[in-house]
């Protein structure tokens, strides 16, 4: 729950979308929602690398190993054990 | 480490102030003097697109005051006036800047603030200050052209810090503050008048660019009149002015694809979302067109969010080329959407006749 809670509140903070009646479930696709530019691609990926002290190499770097806050941490989980 | 790469433009000279940019120690005296001419060099760098900023070991208020005696305060950009580490002072500069360390000019009299600055950053170019009249001549400081966009560089750094500011000062959510600054993402074709801007475009951008290819302006123009070939420019404008030609992708027609060979954004515009909008267009124009869609990526140690941005626009590595380029299919199943704070126009145009002719 507490890998889930971090990843959630990056997303928040850190999304250019923002509406306060705009909530997400674990399982939408936040890039279809438009939460997603250059920036906030960049900066998920490093936010994950430095506060899990993973490494995500190129192969990892596909969409849907990012697009839900449920497949991040899956993704988290499977880098980590 | 590419000891044989060419060295860069100079983006920003940074000046230190006594007894570089003037004669005299400002601390113990107040009748210091302007180096002869310093004035006109630096006025004739600034039209050239190319920034000065100030790192000095001084009281800052002093200092501007002085600075501001000379008219010269509007010409730095972040300046650094204060008692740490030169090196620490060039950091914030380049940081703020969001220019590369190798394209930044230290000048100082003192040896030890040029070695201190030099041992933090292997990238930086230093001088001592007794070179000074050599900038206006150094060929890393004669761009090969001088575009609209560089010479009103300053100014668009300027209106940039008034953003900033009040940015900051903005209470509601970052989506309403981008809805307030009215934004408007212009694609076109290229025109003649494009092409020296392009072509700097090409040399300057190093962070959100998919193959760091550059091209002539001859090249380019070739590009531009060919039905083989689209070179699209992009430009950003928001309520406080704009922020020039900030955007060039090329891409190559087939019958049945077409190949993206260069995409790149100026670092400038990065914090303002729109990286990925020209994807979006390209994307949906290709899959109008029902054709498969291909792109070059060359990666190197500056690119890697423009990895990321393809690979989260749903590119996937077909094959990595024995030079390192690899290359990239978009299925275009899933297209990200325009953001909606950011109005998107595209102008078309029919390539011009008449040179075809000649």
């Amino acid at each position: 729950m507490e890998l889930k809670g971090k990843i959630r509140n990056f997303i928040e903070e850190n999304m250019t979308i923002y509406d306060d009646e705009a909530v997400f479930a674990d399982d939408d696709n936040i890039f279809e929602l438009g939460f997603v530019d250059s920036m906030f691609a960049l900066k998920l990926v490093t936010f994950i690398e430095r506060e899990f002290a993973i490494q995500v190499a190129n192969d990892d770097l596909v969409l849907d190993n990012f697009s839900t806050v449920d497949n991040i941490t899956n993704f988290i989980n499977s880098k980590v054990a | 480490m590419g000891g044989n790469k060419k060295l860069k433009e100079i983006k920003c000279v940074v000046w230190d102030l006594d007894n570089t940019l003037w004669d005299g120690v400002l601390l113990e005296s107040e009748k210091v003097t302007l180096k002869p001419a310093v004035i006109e060099i630096i006025k004739t760098l600034d039209s050239r697109g190319i920034l000065h900023s100030i790192a000095s070991k001084n009281n800052h208020e002093d200092a501007m005051r002085k600075i501001e005696e000379y008219g010269l305060a509007e010409y730095f950009l972040y300046p650094e006036i204060n008692w740490n580490a030169k090196s620490s002072s060039l950091a914030n500069i380049k940081e703020n800047l969001n220019i590369g360390m190798d394209t930044i000019l230290f000048i100082d009299d003192q040896a030890f603030e040029r070695e201190e600055v030099s041992s933090v950053h292997e990238d930086i170019t230093v001088w001592d200050a007794v070179n000074y009249q050599e900038l206006l001549t150094h060929s890393r400081l004669n761009p090969k052209y001088i575009t609209q966009d560089s010479q009103r560089r300053r100014s668009m750094y300027l209106e940039d810090l008034q953003r900033k500011v009040e940015e900051k000062s903005y209470e509601g959510p970052k989506e309403e503050f981008l809805a307030t600054l009215e934004m408007k993402f212009i694609i076109s074709e290229a025109q003649e008048e494009d092409l020296q801007r392009a072509e700097e475009l090409t040399v300057r951008t190093n962070q959100l660019n998919a193959t760091g290819r550059t091209f002539s302006y001859d090249e380019l123009n070739t590009f531009r009149q060919s039905d083989r070939y689209k070179l699209l420019v992009c430009e950003l404008t928001d309520k406080y002015g704009s922020y020039g030609k900030i955007g060039l992708a090329l891409y190559e027609i087939f019958d049945d694809h077409w190949h993206l060979h260069l995409l790149l954004m100026s670092c400038r515009v990065m914090s303002r979302g729109v990286g990925t909008v020209v994807m979006t267009h390209l994307l949906q124009e290709a899959k109008t067109a029902n054709v498969r869609f291909f792109a070059d990526f060359v990666p190197t140690d500056r690119n890697r969010m423009m990895y990321i941005t393809y690979k989260f626009a749903n590119f996937k590595e077909v094959d990595t080329r024995e030079d390192g380029s690899i290359l990239m299919e978009n299925d275009l199943s899933v297209i990200q959407p325009f953001p909606k704070y950011i109005d998107i126009k595209i102008i078309s145009a029919e390539k011009d006749e008449r040179i075809k002719v000649s």
